[in-house]
């Protein structure tokens, strides 16, 4: 499994060991590869058959793996490792390069102008009208 | 990367006014799931540079969001996040502005004004939200109209009376939020 000097933050005090396990949990690196992790991008975990190589992954990569046999959002998988969103993001990356999990960011169609003229960029109309249709129903 | 051609789609919406206003109530009022917390760290560019070093300060500080969900329909699902009621971080939650569908302002008409800085942040932002007024003794002693003036909240901004603690009114809220996004794009398309 993974080296001791990358779990040295886990045991890191009262709260998440904040200063010391990003660091280590991350290789160093404090920003994902790619931004394509949002708080509601969409994780699911990619069946390999033909066995994995899994050296190059930590225990939490595959406590990230667990939580996401179907969709589940990032922020849950922060929510329920206990771990900084922008923690989980980094670990998100590793798992999309390694080919274990796809990632479904959210649709950002709509781009247009809000009542006060500010620039507004939110779900496109056909998403909308789906989400009210589906509350009302609630 | 099969996967992510049934995942669903997601969309958020965000919940937020001042400190003890409401909002945890609120998600859990209406999430299908118990209300999940995480943390995210911020990063602050201070203004002041550092007199010794010549070194920019940075800050960061850990911010808490609980949020819940909603399964509208199997490819479709709703985040609700309740923003953190301290105010002095909400402009950098950047991640959490982006995209959202809009948002519901909870306030409490007995201080208002713990509420101003949500009101700021939608406004600012150019997302577009609705008013919800709690009322926190049973009734509501003030009408919609009054708080709006209060407010200074244009006659586009719906306020509505309602109760964290009621799943109906929560989803009366949300369904008012999500009218009022599809008629200001259908009015400036
Ligand atoms: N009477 C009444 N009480 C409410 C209502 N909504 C919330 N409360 C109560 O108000 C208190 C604060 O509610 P919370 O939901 O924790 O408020 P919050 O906005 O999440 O608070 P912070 O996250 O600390 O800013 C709780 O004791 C709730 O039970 C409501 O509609 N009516
Ligand atoms: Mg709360």
């Amino acid at each position: 499994m993974s080296r001791p000097e990358e779990l040295q933050g886990f045991s890191a005090s009262s709260g998440y060991g904040r200063l010391v396990r990003p660091f280590t949990l991350t290789g160093g690196r404090t920003q994902p590869v790619r931004n394509v992790f949002s708080l509601i991008t969409l994780i699911t975990a990619v069946e390999v058959s033909d066995g994995p190589d899994n050296r190059s992954l930590q225990p939490e990569h595959h406590r990230i793996l667990r939580l996401c046999p179907r969709p589940i959002a990032v922020a849950e998988i922060a929510a329920h490792l206990d771990i900084p969103v922008s923690v989980t993001t980094i670990m998100l990356s590793d798992l999309l390069d390694a080919g274990r999990i796809s990632a479904r960011p959210p649709i950002q169609a709509y781009s247009g102008q809000s009542h006060k003229g500010q620039s507004y960029n939110g779900p496109e109309i056909a998403l909308l009208q789906k989400v009210r249709d589906g509350l009302a129903r609630l | 990367m099969h996967a992510s051609d049934t995942a669903p789609d997601a969309v958020k919406i965000l919940i937020s006014g001042g400190f003890g206003v409401g909002k945890t109530t609120m998600v859990s009022s209406i999430s299908e799931i118990a209300p999940l917390r995480t943390e995210e760290t911020l990063t602050e560019a201070s203004a002041g540079v550092d007199d010794l070093t010549g070194v920019e300060k940075k800050a960061t500080t850990t911010v808490a969001l609980d949020f819940g969900r909603i399964t509208l329909t199997p490819d479709l699902v709703l985040y609700l996040f309740g923003t953190p009621g301290q105010q002095r971080f909400w402009f950098m939650w950047n991640d959490l502005a982006q995209g959202a569908l809009g948002g519901v302002v909870m306030v409490d008409t007995r201080r208002l004004e713990s509420s101003f800085a949500a009101i700021d942040f939608f406004e600012q932002r150019g997302i577009p939200f609705v008013v919800g007024a709690n009322s926190f003794d049973g009734r509501q002693f003030y009408s919609a109209e009054q708080i709006r003036s209060a407010l200074s909240l244009g006659p586009g901004i719906h306020v509505t009376i309602f109760d964290a603690r009621d799943r109906s009114s929560c989803r009366d809220i949300l369904l008012t939020l999500v009218e009022h996004v599809i008629a200001t794009i259908t009015a400036s398309a």
